[in-house]
């Protein structure tokens, strides 16, 4: 839910978001560019201090898809309850997007896994290392051209022997 | 009828046995195992540990929030690649003599995730040594305890004793390997004896 003033005020704000809703939850499509802008007067104007979860999806052989990646901003106003979700659309070239930590510092566990899972660069991140699977991984395995059966990964890790046991 | 060499030969109260079985009886008594659950199997082990199934009957309920304190290792869950580091230090901080059940399908061997799983050790027998396999996905409470009971086993068949071999050496006494048995009991039907021989004359 969002109340209608704070849509009007942040389109008023920046005339050239989109935004769509779907049972009452609105979603804004922000450009890359305009990000920290949108971040920044979202939580210092408009209240919404809890960023809830920062998610991506993989749009590759989606039907009508017109980009490859979408990473989702989850936003909550704890003070009037609202909610607002943001989506950015990623191409694959460049896939460099700045980083939420700054505006709010729950974003950086996230970031890490968004890193980790689709391999999208935060810029600005302060740790910007996996945080699910092993340093020594080399692919983004939540990405839909990843082999269901991998690409060897797991004959690459150290072999463990039961008489090191 | 030949009487005990010494048993009996004390006033009430008094009991006597070897330091060994002294030992090896508080010991597996008193398992306190580490508060260890990586996957949904540690739902099962702390309903194990809860008042229905109840793992304080067998002195296992204190779980320890420390390795430092722990005697066991119940490794409840998918250990993945990123995890392994961090069970084999665990396991190196707990002080001997230190056990460890590997629960569930995942721990004992990769579980769904052996043929194509990009991120999860085949085995947590990889990683540290495993005393007692508990399989199932997840297992019943009542295969935890009987592992359990497994452990108890191995700490009964301990042995504390040394032995002065023929050249002179000391040597520890090797444990004995408890034999695998199902400790339920079974209701053997009595049989009328055949033969005047098989029966008990007192």
């Amino acid at each position: 839910m969002i109340r209608p003033e704070t849509l009007d005020g942040l389109l008023r704000l920046f005339p050239q978001l989109e935004h769509s809703e779907f049972r009452g939850q609105t979603r804004v499509v922000v450009p890359r560019e305009l990000l920290p802008s949108v971040w920044q007067t979202l939580r210092d104007e408009f209240g919404f201090d809890l960023l809830i979860d920062v998610t991506c999806v993989d749009y590759l052989h989606y039907r009508k898809a017109r980009h490859r990646f979408g990473l989702v901003y989850l936003l909550a106003a704890t003070a009037t309850n609202e909610r607002l979700t943001l989506r950015c659309y990623l191409d694959e070239p460049d896939l460099a997007v700045p980083s939420a930590v700054p505006y709010w510092p729950g974003a950086n566990w996230l970031e890490r896994e968004v890193w980790d899972m689709f391999g999208i660069t935060f810029t600005g991140h302060p740790d910007l290392r996996r945080i699910l699977l092993p340093e020594a991984f080399t692919a983004h395995p939540l990405r839909k051209d990843y082999p269901l059966q991998g690409r060897g990964e797991r004959h690459n890790f150290p072999v463990l022997t039961r008489a090191q046991g | 009828m030949t009487s005990p060499w010494i048993e009996g030969r004390f006033e009430e109260n008094f009991l006597i046995t070897t330091v060994e079985q002294a030992i090896n009886w508080a010991r597996q008594a008193s398992i306190w195992p580490m508060t260890f659950g990586l996957a949904c199997c540690a739902i099962e082990m702390m309903a194990t540990g809860a008042s229905r199934f109840d793992m304080d009957r067998f002195g296992a309920g204190a779980f320890r929030a420390t390795p430092r304190q722990a005697d066991l290792m119940i490794v409840a869950g998918t250990v993945t690649y990123k995890m392994a580091s961090r069970v084999r230090r665990l396991y190196n901080l707990m002080p001997e003599p230190k056990f460890v059940i590997a629960m569930g399908a995942c721990t004992v061997g990769g579980g769904p995730y052996f043929k194509w799983g990009y991120h999860v050790v085949k085995g947590v027998d990889l990683v540290v040594p495993v005393d007692v396999y508990v399989p199932g996905c997840p297992p019943r409470p009542e295969a935890l305890l009987e592992g359990l009971m497994r452990i108890q086993d191995k700490i009964r068949g301990h042995r504390i004793a040394k032995r002065v071999t023929s050249s002179g050496d000391v040597e520890k006494v090797e444990d004995e390997v408890p034999v695998p048995h199902h400790s339920g009991y079974v209701a053997v039907e009595e049989k009328q004896p055949v033969f005047h021989h098989q029966k008990i004359t007192g």
